[in-house]
């Protein structure tokens, strides 16, 4: 640390505490309370960083959320590194680790800079007019070279190890900032009774307070404004219902008044703890919000505005008597502001020389008070230019009266001050989708109608004073929490927003500032920076308009201006002004862009908070689960389900073990979990005649004890679902549904019945959770049961396709006597909680049997074998029952269905409709891939009109031989003839085929 | 995240809720008496409103209900909530 660029005293800074930092790997030493920017230029290091584009020396500009130059990477460890952070926000804390970006191989020397040296030749622009020839060049050289040089920080390689918290809060009112607007809402909020959350960027509470000098403090309240402030904050504190936080910034406003905060927990700690998240975000719905969100000071756009050394004047100010750190020795004002005096005279007070105060407009009252303090001010000022490579050392300085140079000056210096005024920060008003208003006294846009429940107060209203501002702040916290307690006071359509209208600010003292680009003499000389961070200068916006942009939205996109990291938060307003002189337009004619979240960049982290791994989606299991896991099955998911695909033996692959399971399936016994079968319960007087309407099958004959292949139209005519049905009960049907299908039939169900047929009694209930189910499918499962249930299970009682209640062990069970895989099978519905101990005793019984547990795979093989469709697989929204080969489960006789209308369309009948047929490869150990399509003629030209697509296939290990269904047209009357498949390896002939493969008499189902 | 006044369970965030589409059209009691141009207009054709659309929400993640809305398309402000069967009710224009 450099002991001459630190005060003696003064500053939210803790000298006794040294911390030391590395920087690009050198060693420097700050204090506790600085920041890695404080810190660095109390140990006179300028040169912070290199810019986008040109890759020039760049230094701090701002000292806050706004700094467009000074971005840096802290780095932990190799996981735990951030790019991109401005250094002005970073805390400073023992053994921090920063490297600078966007250079190389060194900042002092960056071969990138040689981009500098051809700026003439890459204006605006520039991408889109050069990269375009020859155009295969642009995937093969332009793009990988441009990708490779753009961008800043390098994101890290490894996962993030870190912990994100979420959380949800409500609150009566909410503070946006805590500065001295920001403290009297949350302070006149609370004693209006309300829940308060104040939150507030920075480590401290106080915002412009805290860049004040301490030594001469103002009073607030009658006491100095340190000591209001402790106050404030304690009383604050000691209020239950107040929520304070700091380094949490509100990152975006989002409808009905709900903020997104980011709080950061850990990042200014040497050494956090390993159980704390690193960030936490927070939604906050808030019934009222004030804004309190400050201004930000413009810079002036001048020739050679960007060397380091060169910063807003009220950055300067922060450094100084926040961090007690001189930015310099020698310095230079430019103004276009009264504000910015202040922060010259106090620098001379701290001992730095001023040399000059360029000041644009013609002398003042300010001046006068600069002239006495013994500073020459130079008035109706304008710079020519600055010069410096790694930090500024003099400025070019003239008096521009009436067109004609006068007093022209080089001024030796290390710092330069500039200061266009302030510009209020709208970005959370407008992003609430608040009208913005252009207040022609602050040359400002400031927040007009609001669409939300929000107002602003304070600075970034327009609002400038301290004193106006803490008076204003009282009024909106005050106001806002008897409209938050009190809605009928608010008026307020709880549906809707209000569009509340604003009050204009109190008068502002006077005109200050300026947008856009002062007159220059020679605006062909030099380049005056608009936007820091993406490198855009006063030149470029002019190229873009001569090159006939005039919508500031095109200007902003062509020209990258607002567009980096930091949204344009200081350069905006300047570009703004530049279009708007130069198309001869007012800045509203010319309108703004838009703000969008976030304020400042949040990590992906906190939005992922807690939603990675295994917790990114909700996993749900079968109460057999644990089982198959213990067996060393392999799952597979099936929307959130996990399912057991295959069981496989030692050696085995998925081929083996599909093979083997196939094989004991139809030879002997199965054993399959089918819990995740969706299940619904359709019950009511009005059941049957629900079912009716609902489904295409005819109801009124199915006995109670019987089951029936249910399906599901949607009134367009296509298969929507599928499943066995069963009638419990005169009035209780159990609906199957498919895995994936469950959640959108109970919908659709509820939507008929709640919306169509609100006059039906019939109640619905999603039952898929409750049972577990259990197939036991092979010629020996009536074997495996016998003994185990106390029913009768024979052929003559028990038929396929019958339902029936009892015990099983003991348990009351529900068991169906249906198949899935063409042999004689029952599927047993347990209580889920019965599931795993039933499954068990039939596993130990079924030993004897040779019982083989199968998995979803083998279901697959078992289900194609016999041509039974899975909808979504073998349908795609488009195929219809007849289609599918299911019309002889319509019920003809049913005046209505849903679907049945469309299926009256004559398009719905036409030869050519893509209908379900078996495939069989002539080479019987070819395999076809499923999707793939099928074509008349083998070698057919591309593009080609296919006949249709293979939408299952696999290798039957019962057939000994692959088997395949897919969707042809016309193809129930193409059985026999020859078509070619197209595959990779060249087209593959298939003969078409009945869509059942196996036992087509069904002899083996109904034994 | 919008808030929606579910018109049974009271005001809810967004999330709660699911989208049914177009409000007040009705199914045809005898849809084969219809005529193919009748029944493509009641299953294919939709109002593409700029303003006041009302519309069906489910409180899907809640009680279940159907309802439906007036949902003003160009801020996506709800203006009303109401019970199936209700008449759509007169709002002030947005």
């Amino acid at each position: 640390m450099n002991a001459a660029l630190r005060t003696a005293s003064g500053g939210h800074i803790d000298r006794s505490r040294v911390l030391r930092f590395r920087f690009d790997g050198r060693s420097y030493s700050g204090v506790a309370g600085d920041t890695l920017a404080s810190a660095l230029l109390a140990n006179g290091v300028h040169l912070l960083g290199r810019s986008f584009k040109y890759h020039r020396p760049r230094g701090v500009l701002a000292a806050g959320a706004e700094e467009p130059n000074a971005l840096v990477t802290v780095r932990r460890d190799g996981a735990r590194h951030t790019p991109n952070l401005r250094a002005t926000q970073v805390e400073l804390y023992e053994g921090l680790e920063a490297c600078s970006q966007n250079r190389w191989p060194s900042l002092a020397f960056d071969v990138g800079a040689l981009n500098d040296f051809f700026a003439p030749f890459i204006p605006a622009g520039f991408y889109y007019k050069t990269f375009m020839w020859p155009r295969r060049a642009w995937y093969a050289l332009y793009e990988p070279r441009i990708r490779a040089a753009a961008g800043l920080g390098r994101a890290p390689a490894l996962p993030d190890p870190d912990r994100y918290a979420t959380r949800f809060a409500h609150c009566d009112v909410l503070v946006v900032g805590a500065g001295p607007a920001g403290l009297a809402a949350a302070t006149a909020a609370a004693a209006g009774g309300a829940r308060v959350l104040l939150c507030d960027e920075h480590s401290q509470a106080g915002g412009s307070l805290l860049d004040e000098d301490v030594g001469a403090p103002r009073l607030i309240e009658g006491k100095p404004a340190p000591v209001w402030l402790r106050a404030t904050l304690a009383t604050l504190a000691a209020n239950p219902k107040v929520t304070l936080l700091t380094r949490t910034t509100a990152f975006g406003y989002f409808p009905h008044n709900l903020v997104g905060l980011s709080e950061r927990l850990t990042d200014h700690l040497a050494a956090p703890s390993a159980d704390a998240p690193r960030e936490r975000q927070w939604q906050v719905r808030a019934r009222e919000v004030v804004l309190a969100a400050g201004a930000i000071e413009r810079p002036l756009v001048f020739a050679g505005n960007d060397r380091p050394g060169i910063m807003l004047a009220g950055a300067a100010r922060t450094w100084l008597n926040r961090y007690g750190v001189l930015p310099g020795t020698r310095a230079v004002l430019v103004t276009a502001c009264d504000e910015a005096y202040g922060a010259a005279l106090e620098l001379q007070q701290a001992g730095v020389y001023l040399a000059c105060i360029a000041d644009t407009r013609p002398g003042g009252e300010a001046s006068a008070r600069a002239r006495a303090a013994g500073i020459p001010v130079l008035p109706e000022a304008c710079v020519l230019g600055t010069q410096g490579r790694r930090r500024v050392n003099a400025i070019e300085l003239a008096s521009l009266t009436a067109g004609e140079l006068t007093q022209r000056q080089t001024q030796p210096c290390d710092l330069v001050l500039m200061s266009g005024g302030y510009t209020p920060s709208v970005h959370l008003h407008s992003q609430s989708r608040g009208e913005l208003i252009w207040s022609e006294s602050l040359q400002a846009f400031i927040p007009g109608a609001a669409a939300e429940r929000t107002r602003s107060a304070g600075a970034c209203r327009g609002v400038m004073t301290v004193a106006a501002a803490l008076e204003d702040g009282a009024a909106a916290g005050s106001a806002a929490a008897g409209e938050a307690l009190d809605p009928e006071r608010a008026g307020v359509d709880p549906a809707r927003g209000r569009g509340r209208k604003v009050p204009a600010p109190l008068t502002p003292a006077e005109t200050s500032g300026f947008v856009g680009a002062p007159p220059r003499s020679d605006p062909a000389r030099g380049r005056a920076f608009v936007d820091w961070q993406n490198d855009v200068t006063a030149k470029d916006l002019a190229l873009a308009l001569r090159e006939g942009f005039r919508s500031i939205e095109h200007v902003k996109r062509y020209t990258t201006t607002g567009m980096a990291t930091d949204q344009g938060k200081t350069s905006n307003l300047n570009a703004l002004g530049i279009v708007a002189r130069a198309l001869g337009k007012s800045l509203p004619q010319v309108g703004l862009t838009t703000f969008r979240m976030p304020y400042t960049p949040v990590t992906f982290g906190s939005f992922a908070g807690l939603s990675r791994g295994d917790l990114f989606d909700p996993v749900r299991r079968t109460p057999l689960y644990a089982w198959a896991a213990a067996q060393g099955a392999v799952f597979e998911d099936v929307g959130l389900w996990k399912r057991a695909r295959y069981f496989p033996r030692a050696g085995e692959d998925l081929h083996a073990a599909v093979a083997r399971e196939c094989l004991a399936v139809r030879a002997g016994c199965g054993l399959f979990d089918a819990s995740t079968l969706g299940k619904i319960e359709v019950v009511g007087p009005d059941a049957v005649t629900f079912m009716n309407r609902l489904y295409v099958n005819a109801w009124n004959s199915l006995a109670v004890g019987r089951c029936r292949y249910g399906v599901l139209l949607r009134d367009d005519g296509f298969i929507y679902d599928d499943g066995v049905v069963a009638r419990i009960a005169p009035e209780c049907f159990h609906v199957t549904t498919t895995t994936g299908g469950a959640p959108r039939v109970l919908n659709m169900m509820e939507d008929y019945l709640q919306t169509e047929w609100p006059d039906l009694k019939v109640w619905l209930t999603s039952t898929t959770e409750q049972w577990a189910v259990i197939a036991v499918q092979g010629p020996s499962s009536r074997e495996l049961l016998a003994g185990l249930v106390d029913v009768d299970i024979s052929a003559a009682a028990f038929p396929h396709m019958s339902v029936t209640s009892g015990h099983i062990l003991g348990v009351p069970m529900r068991l169906f006597r249906v198949s899935f895989t063409g042999e004689l099978g029952y599927e047993i519905n347990v209580p889920a909680d019965f599931g795993a101990a039933v499954w068990a005793a039939l596993w130990e019984k079924g030993r004897a049997f040779g019982a083989t547990a199968y998995g979803t795979e083998t279901m697959h093989v078992l289900r194609a074998e016999k041509g039974y469709i899975i909808v979504g697989q073998d349908t795609d929204g488009t195929v219809t029952p007849d289609d599918a080969g299911l019309a002889w489960a319509i019920g003809k006789s049913k005046a209505d269905f849903v679907g049945k209308r469309s299926l009256a369309r004559p398009a719905m009948h036409a030869p050519q409709r893509r209908q379900l047929v078996g495939l069989a490869t002539e080479d019987p150990a070819v395999v076809l891939e499923e999707g793939a399509q099928i074509m008349a003629r083998p070698g057919s030209p591309i593009p080609t009109r296919p006949l249709g697509h293979v939408t299952s296939s696999y290798y039957s290990s019962n057939l000994e031989r692959s088997i395949a269904l897919g969707l042809i047209a016309g193809g129930r009357a193409r059985l026999g003839e020859r078509l070619y498949v197209a595959t990779g390896g060249g087209d593959v002939a298939v003969t078409v085929t009945p869509s059942v493969f196996y036992d087509p008499s069904g002899g083996r189902i109904n034994a | 995240m919008l808030l929606i006044h579910c018109p049974y369970c009271g005001e809810r965030p967004e999330p709660e809720f699911t989208y049914g589409g177009q409000a007040h059209l009705e199914r045809p009691a005898q849809p084969a008496e219809l005529g193919a141009e009748a029944w493509a207009q009641f299953l294919y054709l939709r109002d593409n409103t700029r303003g006041v659309h009302a519309e069906r929400w489910r409180h899907a993640h809640g009680c279940g209900r159907f309802f439906n809305a007036l949902r003003d398309t160009t801020t996506d402000f709800f203006l009303a909530t109401y019970r199936v069967g209700e008449p759509r009710p007169a709002v002030p224009p947005p």
